[in-house]
């Protein structure tokens, strides 16, 4: 039995472009661990290896969302929400490393593809949008679903789009650019939603059990302490 | 109530509490670790088998304008995935979610699922506390 993942394999994307990708993805992270290190303390580094763990084992899930056509959860979303972007990155980043020494699967050639779209854009997008849903939407464990919910969506169709440009930049056939963008939207229109469902799930049952847990809502934390405190 | 007067004082109550009682939110954390590795170890090691082995949305569209014999090989048309290349790590012992020499593909796929879920662990975990920030010299 195999279980695909959404990764793209050797000899897609052209050598010269995916080496370019590989520079692109070392710098992006390397800003990354920089940044993260003011979020890691002795609490946040366990719980982002334990998402990093979670995002492997969902990634080995896919569900069917066409006759034909399945998809999985890429997880940048998921991370930013429980960990912060910076160490999201990083957790995305670990799981597709370790899928392609291991597991063999996504190419080493277009590891630097692949970070690029899952790790970084995915997150990038979730991030943002993340941030801005939590301004609006109730931050409890309902709100923090939907807000999953949506930036899942958006994230896997905006990685599915880093694919695209890539392709535009060094694909090996002929083929309709349009086409292929559309076709991937389509398609990662269908898996966000899983995604979403998954990790809005996910994410409100963490925000239930042990909302000091979420990096998301660190910044709007309750005074429920304060309250206590002083009665 | 001022609004960031609350916020500030809320900060700094919350850093105090969370020095005092930081003993016990870690051994909490411990219980929630291990919870979600469970979980992860769940998911990874027996609902993988349950998981759809249709080609992926990008291997599905990568696909799409060639044919494909029944052992998967293209035998016309024009598709990306007609340039693709195998694998570095085709050897590896874990190579497509199985673990090599194991020929039950349930308990294959599951097992590789275990390994992959405390190797990712391990990792992350370990190369996070690594760069983590310390704060030592302030307690």
């Amino acid at each position: 039995m195999d279980a695909q993942a959404m990764h793209i394999a050797n000899g897609i994307v052209n050598g010269p472009v995916s080496a370019v990708f590989v520079v692109f993805a070392v710098a992006v992270l390397a800003i990354c661990v920089w940044k993260a290190r003011a979020d890691l303390d002795d609490r946040l580094a366990p719980m982002a290896g334990l998402v990093a763990a979670f995002i492997f084992a969902v990634q080995m899930l896919n569900f069917q969302v066409l006759p034909g056509v399945s998809g999985h959860l890429l997880g940048g979303t998921l991370a930013v929400i429980l960990v912060g972007p910076w160490v999201g990155a990083l957790c995305v980043s670990t799981v597709l490393i370790v899928q392609c020494l291991l597991f063999a699967d996504g190419g080493l050639t277009a590891i630097g593809l692949n970070i690029t779209n899952m790790a970084l854009l995915g997150t990038a997008a979730g991030y943002l949008l993340v941030a801005g849903l939590l301004r609006i939407l109730p931050k409890t464990p309902g709100g923090l679903g939907a807000t999953a919910f949506i930036a899942s969506v958006v994230s896997v169709v905006v990685a599915s789009q880093g694919f695209v440009l890539e392709y535009a930049l060094g694909g090996t056939t002929d083929l309709s650019l349009p086409w292929i963008s559309g076709t991937m939207a389509g398609t990662h229109v269908l898996i966000g939603i899983g995604e979403g469902l998954i990790a809005a799930t996910t994410v409100a049952t963490v925000a239930r059990v042990r909302p000091d847990l979420v990096y998301a809502l660190r910044r709007f934390r309750k005074p429920v302490v304060l309250e206590e405190v002083a009665a | 109530m001022n609004k960031s007067m609350s916020k500030s004082l809320n900060k700094s109550l919350n850093e105090s509490t969370n020095k005092s009682v930081n003993k016990g939110m870690t051994k909490k954390l411990g219980w929630f670790l291990a919870g979600g590795l469970l979980v992860a170890l769940l998911l990874a090691g027996v609902v993988s088998n349950f998981a759809s082995s249709s080609p992926d949305g990008l291997d599905a569209t990568a696909r799409e304008g060639c044919t494909f014999d029944a052992n998967g090989d293209i035998t016309g048309g024009s598709c990306m995935a007609q340039r693709e290349q195998g694998h570095q790590m085709k050897d590896s012992p874990l190579a497509d979610y199985g673990i090599r020499g194991i020929h039950n593909s349930a308990l294959s796929t599951g097992l590789a699922g275990v390994a992959g879920v405390l190797i990712t662990f391990s990792i992350g975990a370990g190369g996070f506390w690594l760069v983590r920030r310390r704060e030592q010299k302030a307690a």
